[in-house]
């Protein structure tokens, strides 16, 4: 081969950086994490429901909580009305899903920290005060 | 018709995927065999192609000269356009792979009145090269976080300055827009303007609507069909520890999305997409043009049998005496 050094060196650069995640995952296992719900709040409620069934809130909450800002801010209206089981509640992230989310870092985070999800709620509201793990 | 066809193939590669995975019930082929053998074959055919053009002699300096060559001390050199030194060849290929700087020049050619041919600056095929490059390299750092546990930090800044806009939940990345704008700009500026078209191939429109088909599946996925991103980041992390698993509930887009990126990328080496590895083996980019100071050896020159007047004159002295021929020694 011509200039067999420098080709070689440029395919093993090649390969380093596309097998990059082989190597900087070695060892681990492919875990996913699992929001824990083992609160004070929660553990209270006879039916663990949340405001519209799990499986809704897990595609949709993100974009409920994009409605629920502008309904709130723009039009006034603080009144959600569950499309599950028609319950009334409050718009309000601190208020209500943290009252009984009251663990951010075992609830929001671990699956935001896992997908590198970077939600910019906490710009502007106060998250839950936790103790430290 | 290139195009046409290039579409149906596309299509048809959806299709084998919904099928596969919603009729059929192939979620392991196409969640875990196909990614393998595609990352093999990308890995494996780029190497053995690159392997192949670096056994290839080149004998002699070939680099295209697109500025005033080394002379006079009083004449001014363009370093960098028509490089003699090897620095001058690595900012020649930096300005190249970054830059596309070759792109960069008067490409459009006009017959004036005259009749004068006229060079101008056309920059729109450099500008929609950069912009799909750049942001197609973007979208691949991106996907990173579906690779890596923990998310190297250095993603977070990517992503945030990517999706600073903030439009929309979940947020609008730019690089996914302007890719999916760049690859179109690409396939327009193929079909409209007719000389192009006359030279385009199957080959060329393919590649296309795949990366087309990869960047909408992708938008699909992100915006509007909303695939359960722990459950792919749960199948991505098997493959990349070797310890592949099927998460229940992935929808049927992601699939369709895995399986025209392993067709992509095991489709690279056979295609004009192994640019990636021959803009660095291209003999007309990264030769110095040098050969007015160094001698180039043709490594395939054999020794040449060389019969000299001496050697001649000692074989046949007594016959050139008796003919009368004079001779140099007696």
């Amino acid at each position: 081969m011509y200039n067999g050094g420098k080709i070689i060196v440029g395919l093993i650069i090649f390969v380093g950086l596309f097998t990059f995640p082989i190597f900087y995952n070695m060892g681990k296992t492919a875990e996913a994490p699992k929001p824990n719900i083992d609160t004070p709040e929660i553990n209270k409620m006879e039916k663990k429901q949340c405001v519209e069934s799990k499986e809704w809130m897990k595609a949709n909450h993100m974009q409920m909580l994009d409605q629920w800002r502008d309904s709130v801010l723009r039009d006034g209206n603080l009144e959600y009305v569950s499309s599950t089981d028609g319950k009334k509640y409050i718009m309000s992230l601190q208020n209500t899903c943290m009252r009984c989310h009251s663990n951010k870092k075992e609830f929001c985070d671990k699956c935001h920290t896992y997908a590198n999800v970077t939600p910019y709620c906490w710009t502007c509201h106060i998250a839950p005060k936790e103790k430290e793990i | 018709m290139n195009a046409i066809l290039s579409l149906i193939a596309v299509a048809g590669l959806a299709l084998i995927a919904y099928i596969g995975v919603s009729a059929a019930g192939l979620q392991f082929l196409f969640g875990v065999v196909v990614p393998y053998v595609a990352l093999a074959v990308f890995l494996i055919g780029v190497i053995s192609r690159v392997v192949k053009w670096g056994r290839t002699p080149v004998p002699f300096r070939i680099p295209t000269t697109c500025g005033q060559q080394q002379s006079f001390p009083w004449i001014k050199q363009a370093k960098f356009d028509n490089p003699s030194t090897g620095g001058g060849v690595i900012v020649r290929m930096l300005l190249e792979v970054f830059l596309f700087r070759s792109l960069f020049s008067n490409v459009k050619f006009e017959l004036r009145e005259g009749p004068k041919l006229a060079y101008s600056s056309a920059k729109w095929l450099w500008l929609g090269g950069l912009a799909f490059h750049w942001t197609f390299f973007i979208v691949l750092i991106r996907h990173l976080r579906l690779f890596t546990d923990p998310v190297p930090g250095f993603l977070k800044g990517i992503e945030a300055l990517d999706g600073f806009l903030q439009v929309g939940i979940p947020g609008i990345m730019i690089s996914g827009v302007v890719l999916l704008g760049a690859v179109t700009y690409l396939f327009l500026r193929r079909v409209l303007i007719p000389n192009v078209r006359y030279i385009s191939l199957a080959a060329d429109y393919f590649p296309l609507f795949l990366i087309m088909g990869v960047a909408l599946s992708g938008i699909l996925m992100r915006y509007v069909l909303r695939v359960d991103i722990v459950g792919v980041k749960k199948l991505t992390m098997g493959l990349m520890t070797f310890s592949p698993g099927l998460p229940e509930g992935i929808s049927v887009v992601f699939y369709i999305h895995l399986f025209l990126v392993s067709t992509l990328f095991a489709y690279i080496p056979f295609s004009k997409i192994m640019h990636l590895g021959g803009v660095f083996l291209s003999p007309t980019r990264n030769l110095a043009n040098n050969s007015r100071m160094v001698r180039h050896i043709n490594p395939w020159n054999y020794p040449v049998d060389v019969h000299t007047y001496e050697e001649y004159e000692n074989d046949f002295r007594e016959k050139m005496k008796k003919a009368g021929i004079p001779v140099e020694k007696e």
